[in-house]
């Protein structure tokens, strides 16, 4: 029997899909209406996003014998698909994974409602909108995918149209940045496709809900999956040391693509980790836990020390991300239920802040037409609008309690001391010395930018326009209201996060 | 009901006029705007006054409340609210001071085109100081504590024409930052053994390590306080404006450390090491404090020198046991502090430097002003009756106690207080009566053009005609705060104030005698050397110590040398690394496939006999391949 909610699940993907068809589609001469017509398509697939938390009328009133499945989705559907693989269509929508693809749908609208004012030189504006609803398809799948086989057809589809968006849109060394993207990106898959198919031949499906909790899988075969999974990971989220791929192509992605790629792409990779490594390996999680947290500290701390020494606004806006997402995957490698909730705020806080950031670098650089710090200088005096704006980014980055940054990363800490013995309890030091770094180097770039006389570069700077304001102010006010109340994210997530580490040994 | 509301507005309100306030837009914008941002502003603090004096004169029990606002998994964050007696007569200080800094304001930057956003983060500023007052949660006191420290940022960088500014307002936020490392662990490993963050929760199930817990925690402290050895932030960040010198120093900020101490006390109790670090620290602050204070010649500088100090006497109670005199010092302070830098701020708009070596004989034309000194100086240096005296009294009383073993701390905690408290409040004479008579007396030095190369914050140029005291906007605050500066300390007889700081009644015995003969003492001669010396700087008796003392014994070099360079250049090595070993490792992945794939390709391309060769060389290794193999099996 279909529901109406399972309807609002499935045209979460058909509507932007459908949205890129018709954009693609409509002649050229229309070029910015198709890409109002693409800002409708994101407006309405973000209104449906939004519409996944009103729950099936079904849900909460089954009764099980012995006790709740370790994943049990809010509105789920399946269909199957391609019976021989054991692929089925499966979908489905729980605390988890609900802020995720909210933060999706809202930062695919902004950007699409950024391009209808500015194009980035290079390609179309209609095929960069409907590139960007490709992407919305496949990161949204990738979000609501309750099928390992199909999660790794969605984790796919994304690549490609990141691909054309950096080579098409790009800064001046695009294409270099893509190719090594994809080809990163390519060699992460590659193993995600071995962990998969390990996964689906040990256990005989693909469901999500029944791999949940590691059953029917040996111990031999969780450690592998979980190994390839993480690497797999790793390398998306991405995890020193197999970042590198990632301040090439924030440097050279067009605005949009930086605010997309930050903002959600990364997070997959996050997501990935919590939803089917932990999820499906939960042995090899356990035993892979301090491998994990030790290289997330590094990647806190060698993130934030180069950050000090960038001279780049947006690579330093990347590689401060490596820092962040250092502290996401700290709060899973806890493996306690305070860590994963801190991992979960912090994926959704990241996307906010450094989307904002990312929007707001890329303003800066098509304003002064270079990047360097060393360039720019004295943006309060000519913008004080836009030098406001990238002080709260900054400070909302760098952590500040009552902002969104906060929690992510100050429950890190506080799960890896809850964790205990010496290991954790010398990786939360380290950690929180990190937090300490990261508010360096945002001072140090604010000092840089906004403080003193007003270098040339920034002189006669225009001030914010209005589809600046339009697209820049959701994030600013989610920053606030995630800082403010953070039950906004973790309100549903205690109940799925306990059910994923009652299975942890 | 009404206690939640109003207990939350305390410290809601400033803060949402000061979110509104940014709103409102920079630049130069004529006076309607700035009278909407000063409007905004003044509101903002005053509404936070008035609600403090209700909850005072209104609340019998102590405000409190919580309710669950988020669950990390077993450990929930509440949103709460705890406001006893004690900790309202602190909201009290905070908000008399942020209002008569707010008023005083408008004055001072009357032709500054960024004011909106400066009163607006005044305004957030005074929040966050009151949500640590209040707040019922580590969590949320965390939330105030880390905004306070941007705000200080912020302001403390606000002014465009000075290039040490920015430096200044960085070096104020990361110094602090450090201790917040400590403080977040702190926060993390008590919260973790209590099972919340709750501060009553916290204060009843102390953690397995708690010396361990409270030493982070005084590291935050340390931070925020301006302690040795996170003290070098303070005298830098004088680059602010002179009124938010003022509020960092008195109400907010450096107040925040010793309430948390204040507010943790009961842990503090238990743990006889976190005490005695603590004590080492306070006294180790306190005479760095004082003695870099008698070589300054930047007017400001001294001032805050002698807050870092202050802030020793006032750890220095905690240390040996007793927080409510922590607590009455930290009260009188605010007082008197708030209108030696309001007052300092109407001597600097009027000769339009900082520098006392070049001031002198300004009695005559600041009447006013210069009786705000003599009992903001009187009171700093603890002359009866003014306010510092009392306070400072009790921290000694409460240290000789301690001394004969009385109290939680050791005893030698007590001794080390109490010897430092004493040579204090020499030096504190010395410096005090050095700053009025550099001043204020004297014959007016003759004006250079490099007259105006100090801190030049107030925007004035010193007009054509002699000095005066400042317009009434600037002239009242001082004026006002003159009154709590001079009588603040006779609270301590009234009984309901002694019970909300549960402090002990004023011990008038021979045990004043003592502090007294220092006071004079110092005082004298300071004016002695002065005064055989007509134009000299009482400073030239430190001989060859001045250039140690003034540069505040080179702490900073040392930070310098021990924190920042080696953070820089391991920061450059790890750029190199990851430059050049870790994306190398990637890019020489990417370039030796190809490479390879060039070799094989150029291994394909061959001339027609050779291609024949190999193809039937090839057919013949299968070949035989194959007959193994069919001959194996």
């Amino acid at each position: 029997m279909t529901t109406l909610a399972q309807v609002l699940l499935v045209s979460v993907l058909a509507v932007p899909a459908l949205g890129a068809l018709v954009v693609a589609l409509l002649p050229a001469r229309h070029d910015r209406g198709a890409r109002i017509v693409a800002t409708v398509f994101a407006a309405v697939t973000f209104v449906l996003t939004v519409l996944l938390v009103v729950p099936d009328a079904e849900y909460g009133w089954f009764t099980y014998t012995d006790g709740p499945p370790a994943l049990l989705p809010w509105i789920d559907v399946s269909a199957s698909w391609v019976p021989a693989l054991g692929l089925d269509f499966h979908l489905g929508v729980d605390g988890i994974s609900y802020p995720l693809v909210v933060l999706t749908g809202l930062l695919t609208l902004l950007c699409c409602a950024y391009t209808v004012s500015k194009v980035p030189g290079g390609g179309r504006g209609r095929t960069l909108a409907a590139l960007l609803l490709v992407l919305e398809v496949g990161i949204l799948g990738t979000f609501l995918a309750l099928d390992l086989v199909l999660f790794f057809i969605f984790f796919e589809v994304v690549l490609l149209p990141m691909y054309a968006v950096i080579a098409g849109w790009g800064g001046p060394d695009r294409r270099r940045a893509a190719r090594k993207f994809v080809l990163y990106t390519l060699f992460g898959s590659l193993l995600l496709l071995l962990g998969v198919f390990t996964v689906v031949v040990a256990a005989g499906t693909g469901d999500l809900m029944a791999l949940t909790g590691g059953t029917g899988l040996s111990r031999t075969v969780q450690y592998v999956a979980f190994a390839l999974f993480a690497v797999a990971f790793a390398v998306k989220a991405p995890l020193w040391p197999l970042h590198t791929w990632l301040p090439d192509a924030h440097t050279e992605a067009p605005t949009v693509g930086s605010v997309i790629l930050a903002g959600v792409l990364l997070k997959m990779g996050t997501y990935g980790l919590i939803r089917v490594g932990v999820g499906v390996a939960p042995l090899g999680a356990a035993w892979a836990a301090p491998v994990l947290g030790i290289l997330a500290v590094a990647a806190i701390l060698v993130g934030s020390l180069v950050c000090l020494r960038q001279t780049e606004l947006k690579r330093l806006i990347a590689y401060s991300s490596v820092g962040h997402m250092g502290f996401v995957l700290l709060g899973i490698a806890t493996l306690t239920v305070t860590g994963l909730q801190a991992a979960l705020i912090g994926n959704v806080a990241h996307g906010v802040i450094t989307g904002l950031l990312f929007f707001l670098a890329g303003a800066i650089k098509d304003r002064a037409h270079t990047g360097a710090l060393a360039d720019l200088g004295g943006l309060r005096e000519t913008a004080p609008r836009l030098a406001g704006l990238l002080a709260f980014a900054s400070i909302a980055s760098l952590g500040l309690p009552g902002l969104a940054g906060f929690w992510g990363e100050a429950f890190a800490v506080v799960a890896a001391t809850e964790r205990g013995g010496p290991l954790w309890i010398t990786l939360a030091v380290l950690a929180a010395i990190g937090g300490a770094l990261t508010a360096a180097y945002f001072l140090r770039l604010l000092r840089r930018v906004t403080h003193g006389p007003a270098s040339p570069a920034v002189a006669g700077f225009a001030g914010v326009d209005r589809p600046e304001w339009l697209a820049w102010s959701p994030l600013v006010l989610l920053a606030l209201a995630i800082g403010l109340v953070p039950a906004l994210v973790l309100a549903a997530t205690a109940d799925p996060v306990a059910a994923l580490t009652g299975a942890l040994p | 009901m009404i206690a939640e509301v109003f207990g939350t507005a305390l410290f809601g309100v400033p803060v949402l006029a000061g979110l509104l306030g940014l709103l409102l837009p920079a630049g130069d914008g004529g006076r309607a705007r700035r009278r909407r941002a000063a409007a905004l502003g003044i509101a903002g603090a005053a509404f936070a006054l008035a609600d403090a004096v209700f909850l005072l004169l209104v609340a019998d029990d102590p405000v409190e409340f919580g309710v669950e606002a988020v669950r990390f998994g077993e450990l929930p964050v509440t949103f709460g609210v705890s406001l006893g007696p004690a900790a309202l007569y602190v909201a009290l200080a905070v908000t008399v001071v942020a209002l008569f800094v707010q008023i005083y304001s408008v004055g001072y930057l009357h032709d500054d085109p960024r004011y909106a956003p400066y009163a607006a983060q005044i305004s957030i500023f005074t929040g966050a100081m009151l949500l640590v007052v209040s707040a019922g949660d580590l969590i949320m006191l965390l939330v105030g504590w880390e905004v306070m420290g941007v705000c200080s940022y912020l302001l403390i960088g606000h002014d465009r024409r000075l290039p040490e500014a920015p430096r200044a307002a960085v070096k104020a936020f990361l110094v602090t930052r450090v201790g917040d490392v400590g403080f977040l662990l702190g926060i993390a490993l008590l919260g973790v053994s209590a099972g919340s963050f709750e501060i009553s929760a916290v204060l009843a199930s102390p953690p397995a390590h708690l010396t361990v817990a409270l030493l982070l925690i005084l590291a935050g402290v340390a931070g925020k306080s301006a302690q040795f050895p996170l003290h070098t932030w303070l005298p830098d960040a004088m680059a602010g404006p002179t009124p938010i010198s003022a509020l960092i120093h008195a109400a907010t900020m450096v107040a925040a450390g010793v309430y948390v101490v204040f507010r943790l006390f009961p842990l503090f109790a238990r743990s006889p090491g976190a005490l005695a670090v603590l004590g080492v620290m306070a006294a180790i602050t306190l005479l760095l404090g004082a003695l870099a204070a008698t070589a300054q010649d930047d007017l400001k500088r001294v001032l805050a020198w002698s807050t870092v100090s202050q802030i020793g006497y006032m750890t220095g109670a905690l240390a040996v046991g007793s927080p409510a005199a922590a607590l009455f010092h930290l009260l009188t302070h605010a007082a008197f502090k708030a209108l030696l830098f309001l007052a300092a701020g109407a001597v600097i708009h009027a000769v339009g430097t900082n520098l006392m070596s070049r001031m002198g004989g300004l009695r005559p034309h600041l009447p006013r002003t210069f009786w705000a000194f003599v009992i903001g100086l009187g009171a700093l240096a603890g002359l009866p009756p003014l306010a510092g005296f009392w306070s400072k009294e009790n921290v000694l009383v409460a240290a000789a106690h301690a001394a004969d073993g009385e109290g939680p701390a050791p005893a030698w905690v007590g001794w080390v207080v109490w010897v430092a408290g004493l040579l204090g409040v020499a030096i504190t004479a010395w410096y005090a009566t050095r700053l009025l008579l550099r001043t204020f007396f004297g014959h007016a030095r003759s004006r250079t053009d490099e007259w105006h190369v100090g801190f030049d914050d107030a925007r004035y140029e010193r007009g054509p005609g002699a000095a005066h005291d400042p317009p009434g906007l600037m002239l009242w605050p001082v004026q006002l705060l003159a009154i709590p500066a001079a009588l603040l300390g006779l609270a301590a007889f009234l009984p309901g104030f002694r019970s909300a700081l549960e402090l002990e009644a004023p011990h008038l015995e021979v045990s004043i005698v003592l502090p007294l003969i220092l006071l004079a003492a110092g005082a004298g001669s300071s004016w002695w050397l002065w005064h055989t010396a007509p134009g000299v700087d009482p400073a030239q008796a430190l001989g060859r110590w001045r250039p140690l003392f003034a540069a505040g014994f080179r702490l900073d070099d040392v930070q310098d040398r021990l924190v920042v360079r080696p953070v820089r250049a391991l920061a450059t090595a790890l750029r190199l690394l990851d430059e050049r070993v870790v994306d190398a490792a990637v890019e020489g992945t990417g370039t030796s496939t190809t490479r390879l794939g060039v070799v094989l390709a150029n291994a394909h391309r061959a001339a027609l006999p050779r291609a024949a060769v190999a193809v039937f060389a090839g057919a013949l290794v299968l070949g035989v391949v194959a007959a193994i193999y069919g001959a194996a099996s």
